[in-house]
């Protein structure tokens, strides 16, 4: 070859384009960029996704499962009163190297300490590089959980709670709290360049990443030397492909492995392609419609529970989700712990519907608004077109609504200070407790507050006593009885249409080898293999 | 000439400011804005939400964020992404040579065919291929690019398997960047399999975005060979007995192609907005998608900073052929 | 300058028999096939539009999961009373077609009527003040200009809100500097013409000269642009349509039916397949009409 001679000539760094890949690697058609490689200011699971194989944490959430496994730390203890943490560490943990640095020793006690005052303390001088907004650090309460966070020795790290906090350790194995090298961080803020830390990231996970070009591809290697055994596949590509449809159409031709939420109206295809399985696994997740229950017509509750028999569940969400969520009776998830399948769901029922509502004083219909988000949503895959069914559902009863969205930050900052009469939303639930749902997006204190997230603004005493009462109880019997009863009540009281619970799918080729879904949406691939062709 | 140069160049200016007046004011007038759009259901507190403001600058007077913006992109710093928190000028170059290799592409798919098609179409005015060329490129010229992206993709790439769905290269060929334009840098690299799956990539959005300026070319052209074709030295020729070829390719076509190169020239802006289509429909990483996520996400350092980029490279490429318009043609000079 | 000093004589010598303008108008436009097919399009456009609740086999908005997803009736388990399938939850392709044909003539008519207004009086009062007015005018029509225009759209769709209305005066706006141009120049050429000099001289005030002396002479480059304009503004409305933010559903307007069915695009052809037709057939009529009125009316051409 006469002619790669010349390019080769002409060409110096032609060596850095490796060889066509060995055979293990393994594709991941994934729906977007990262927002950029430190996971501590990232709020998207498609950041998290990547950063996950780069960053270790101090636990774990075990793979498929919500339980806490050891991560970083071997193991732990926690002091009777439940408010101090020691966290010992392995020993055996190695950094990631590249171009810029070359780590000269394990990760340890500094490392974690690093992790915590990043986020934590505004004098850090990483406090503010990149961004200054540690969101999930926030969110978790974290700074007003923490006392403090001391090094008892290299390989041990005491946390002092304020008070006694049971998700503590959970919220700990999310990937917002993964481990920086400290070392690195001091070498970049001494060359000037602190926020080469996020860019070029260099973490002790399984993987370490090589090439990322925005919008087009992230491309990672197993980490030989890592603590848990070298990764079964030793190249790992994300293939950035927004669209839907053609994530499955690469899908199909083998050009991805794996893809995350398929188009609903692809399933059917999908499920019969010898060469894909769809897994598939109820999510944490509910969408509802919410009444506006302070406000005329909907401060009736024989209205709302018109409208609930007005519209056609069923075929609402076979419409809609096409096999990708099952219909919904009660505001938590049927996977939840405490879900009470004795309620007895609304009937269809138009005509009884419309005697329900010429009781309340409608004899001949009314006039709403119907809100619907401009944005698909993990709950929801199309809001607009849910309301298209619910409007014609409604027609029949002699309802008038009228649809109605605003941009997306603006459409929850409405609903919540309860501008609207109907609006649609939903929640996905962070760390699987009942509480996070009934009383979080049904409870008084959230209907009262202007930013609170119970958009029905529902506040009703006997469901509210029972939420609060569960959210103090720590027996799980006990709670369960009282979550079964609050969902009861809720029933009758219908602040809400409750429409779907989502189904986490997954189309995964076949010659994918243990992928497991993760309850909390998470796309992990250490641990998965992949067959050769 | 001098003057000519100077007063095109001299419009540039009032244009550039115009361009980051009109960026960053209306892009603050969008409601909502990227702190809201990221917080999700769970929303933002409103004391947080009022220091995070305070961080990223937006409780200043709008006036004075102008002025700090405008002293900032005067000496070249166009700021950080609020989603990546990476520098503007950074993204927009990595995602720049996409566009720019998919738009080159079209271009040139547009001028192999539409050319010839023109001039064959001039030649052999009122006869059927005459009217067959005009009528599929009025055809091409009305086409509602996205869906021309959809169907080819559901007919090429989904019914016949001939090429890839989307994206720019098989994912599994590892190209380090040297130029950004993989057909370039799959070639620097030896990897012949690679640049054969950059082509490959290549060939329906180079299409779909070549469609409108192939009809543009292909109408174009024939318009100016005729008009050239009836002058009178063409005539002489004929009379002189020259060979027909000799005088299309010779006489007449050096002479049609000026106006058809100024409109090629002043395609660019409406290749831009091709491209912003093309992009979102083939996942085609470049600066089109960029832009069109910014707004969603209300990204204002990367759409003011894009949009100002954007600008700078349309306004750069027209002057650029008003100058060689003015250069060819002297008439132009004078007249204004 | 050349065209100018050809003209003039050319109006100057009476012709034996002067045909009647518009006679000899249609004589022209008749010929063109091409002209004449886009025309007959147009009005069967037009007919569609207006007489699409007689026409229409369905209700355009009603609702049947249960038939969703029909193929078009030549294909296995299509029916004759749905003849171009069904969307996604269960409405006549067909009849929202035609509701939809309401709908993009509205957004052709009104965009184009808009920026036509706006776009000749600021090209009137540029061509006519010069000096500062001209100059800011002319520049914020570069600035439009040199922006790609979907994206200006887009950002002017996001201030506004998405919708119909608001996506029409978007698409009206980025339109807009090609008419001020277009009666900018014709301004200019015809104020140095001897008709305005002498009106001018005869005391005719500004307003009056610009709209009773002026005007007039350049309408035809202005029907030109129009009926191309229609055409542009069909297809800007519908590319808005199509990224979601133009008519929202369950308009039937033709971009927004494409959006909405999408991602259908792998399992139902005829959901993208059809509205995207029925843009391309419309727009291609307006622009072999705007071809053929170019050809009819310019006189150049016509030697």
């Amino acid at each position: 070859m006469k002619k790669s001679a010349l390019f080769a000539a002409i060409c110096v760094p032609a060596f850095l384009a490796a060889a066509p890949l060995a055979a293990k690697t393994l594709v991941y058609c994934s729906e977007g960029s990262p927002e950029n490689f430190y996971p501590g200011i990232n709020t998207t699971g498609t950041s998290f996704d990547v950063n996950e194989h780069i960053y270790d944490n101090i636990v774990d959430f075990e793979r498929g499962g919500t339980q806490v496994v050891p991560g970083l730390a071997e193991k732990w203890d926690i002091s009777a009163d439940g408010t101090v943490y020691t966290f010992h560490l392995r020993k055996n943990a190695k950094f990631h190297s590249n171009k810029n640095f070359k780590p000269t020793r394990n990760l340890n006690a500094d490392d974690v300490l690093f992790m915590f005052e990043r986020q934590w303390k505004e004098e850090n001088p990483y406090f503010k590089v990149t961004s200054p907004n540690h969101s999930y650090f926030t969110d978790m309460g974290m700074p007003k959980l923490l006392k403090s966070v001391e090094k008892v020795d290299d390989y041990t790290v005491r946390v002092t709670l304020n008070q006694p906090e049971a998700p503590f350790l959970s919220n700990l194995a999310m990937q917002f709290a993964g481990v920086q090298s400290k070392e690195y961080a001091d070498a970049m803020l001494k060359a000037g360049t602190p926020e080469k830390i996020d860019q070029e990231p260099i973490g002790s996970g399984p993987f370490y990443l090589v090439q990322y070009q925005k919008d087009a591809i992230v491309r990672f290697k197993a980490f030989p030397e890592y603590w848990g055994g070298k990764a079964k596949i030793d190249d790992l590509v994300f293939s950035i492909t927004p669209d839907a449809s053609v994530r499955w159409a690469k899908l199909q031709k083998g050009e991805c492995h794996v893809m995350p939420y398929p188009n609903p109206a692809d399933l059917e295809a999908m499920k019969k392609d010898p060469n894909v399985t769809v897994m598939e696994q109820p999510g944490l997740n509910v969408g509802y419609l919410a009444y506006q229950t302070t406000k005329k017509p909907f401060d009736d509750v024989r209205v709302r529970k018109a409208f609930n028999m007005a519209m056609n569940k069923k075929a609402i969400v076979d419409a809609v989700f096409l096999g990708s969520g099952i219909p919904a009776k009660n505001p938590i998830p049927p996977s939840m712990w405490s879900y009470n399948d004795s309620v007895k769901e609304d009937e269809y029922n138009p005509e009884a519907a419309k005697k329900l509502l010429a009781e309340a004083g409608y004899p001949n219909g009314l006039e709403t608004d119907l809100w619907a988000m401009p944005v698909q949503r993990p709950y929801n895959p199309n809001a607009r077109r849910i309301a298209e069914l619910m409007q014609a559902d409604l027609a029949k009863i002699g309802v008038k609504a009228e649809i109605k969205s605003f941009e997306w930050g603006e459409y929850r900052k409405r609903a919540q200070a309860g501008e609207h009469q109907m609006a649609q939303l939903g929640w996905t639930g962070d760390n699987g407790d009942p509480d996070n749902f009934l009383h979080t997006l049904l409870g008084c204190a959230s209907a009262q507050s202007a930013s609170g997230s119970n958009i029905a603004k529902w506040c009703y005493k006997p469901f509210d006593d029972l939420v609060t009462k569960a959210k103090v109880v720590t027996n799980q019997a006990e709670r369960t009885k009282l979550y079964e009863e609050a969902q009861k009540i809720f029933k009758e009281q219908a602040p809400w249409f409750t429409v779907a619970h989502a189904v986490q799918l997954k189309p995964v080729r076949k010659e994918v080898v243990d992928f497991k879904l993760s309850p909390f949406g998470r796309h992990t691939f250490y641990g998965v293999d992949i067959k050769g062709k | 000439m001098l003057r000519f140069i100077f007063t095109r160049v001299s419009l540039i200016i009032p244009t550039f400011i115009g361009i980051t007046l009109l960026a960053f004011f209306l892009i603050r007038l969008v409601p909502g804005d990227p702190i809201e759009t990221l917080a999700g259901e769970r929303g933002i507190d409103p004391a947080r939400h009022e220091q995070l403001r305070k961080e990223y600058g937006f409780d200043q007077p709008i006036l004075v964020q102008y002025g700090i913006y405008l002293s900032r992109v005067l000496q070249g710093d166009l700021g950080k992404s609020m989603i990546t928190q990476e520098p503007v000028l950074n993204e927009f170059s990595s995602l720049f040579p996409a566009t720019i290799e998919l738009a080159l592409c079209a271009i040139l798919f547009a001028l192999i065919i539409g050319l010839p098609a023109g001039i064959i179409a001039a030649i052999r005015r009122n006869s059927i291929f005459d009217h067959g060329v005009m009528g599929v490129s009025l055809a091409g010229y009305s086409m509602p690019i996205f869906w021309w992206g959809l169907i080819l993709i559901l007919l090429f790439s989904v019914q016949f398997d001939l090429t890839p769905v989307s994206g720019r290269i098989d994912v599994l060929y590892y190209i380090e960047p040297i130029t950004g334009f993989l057909l370039i840098d799959t070639l620097l690299s030896d990897e012949v399999d690679a640049f054969w799956s950059a082509v490959q990539h290549l060939i329906l959005p180079t299409i779909v975005l070549g469609t409108v300026p192939l009809a543009v070319i292909a109408r174009m052209t024939r318009s100016a060979m005729l008009e050239v074709l009836g002058e009178d030295y063409i005539r002489t020729a004929k009379a002189k007995g020259l060979s027909r070829f000799r005088i299309v390719a010779l006489h007449a076509l050096r002479n049609a192609l000026i106006p058809v190169v100024t409109v090629i020239g002043l395609q660019i802006g409406v290749l831009f907005t091709g491209a912003i289509l093309t992009e979102t429909i083939f996942s085609w990483p470049g600066v089109g998608k960029w832009l069109i996520d910014a707004i969603f996400r209300r990204d204002y350092p990367v759409l003011q900073g894009g949009a100002l980029l954007l600008g700078v490279v349309v306004m750069s490429v027209n002057l650029l052929v008003d100058l060689a318009y003015g250069l060819i043609n002297p008439r132009i000079r004078h007249t204004r | 300058m050349t065209t100018e000093t050809m003209e003039a004589p050319a109006v100057a010598v009476p012709t034996a028999t002067p045909p009647h303008p518009l006679r000899e108008f249609w004589g022209y436009f008749s010929a063109n096939h091409g002209a004449v097919a886009g025309l007959v399009i147009i009005v069967a456009v037009v007919l569609v539009a207006l007489l699409a609740p007689v026409i229409a086999p369905h209700d355009p908005n009603l609702t049947n999961t249960a038939i969703a997803l029909q193929p078009p009736f030549w294909q296995a388990g299509g029916s004759i009373s749905y003849p171009l399938g069904t969307d996604p939850i269960g409405r006549d392709i067909l009849s929202r077609l035609i509701y939809g044909a309401q709908l993009s003539l509205l957004i052709g008519i009104a965009v184009v009527t808009l920026s036509i207004v706006i776009g000749t009086v600021l090209g009137l009062v540029a061509g006519f003040f010069r000096g500062l007015t001209e100059i800011f005018i002319m520049r914020l029509m570069d600035i439009v200009l040199t922006l790609p225009s979907l994206l200006l759209a887009i950002v002017i769709v996001a201030v506004l809100g998405p919708g119909l209305m608001n996506a029409m005066l978007a698409v009206a706006l980025v339109i807009l500097p090609h008419y001020v141009r277009l009666a900018r120049a014709a301004v200019i050429t015809e104020t140095s013409k001897d008709y305005v000099m002498a009106a001018r001289v005869s005391g005719a005030g500004t307003t009056r000269l610009m709209f009773k002396e002026v005007l007039p002479n350049c309408t035809a480059p202005l029907i030109v642009q129009a009926s191309l304009g229609i055409s542009t503004a069909i297809l800007d409305a519908a590319a808005l349509g199509f990224l979601g933010l133009g008519a929202q559903p369950p308009s039937p307007e033709w971009g927004t039916m494409l959006a909405d069915a999408r991602e259908f695009v792998l399992r139902a052809w005829w959901v993208v397949t059809f509205p995207g037709l029925a843009i391309l057939v419309t727009v291609l009529a307006f622009n072999l009409l705007g071809d053929g009125l170019r050809d009819a009316l310019d006189p150049k051409l016509k030697r």
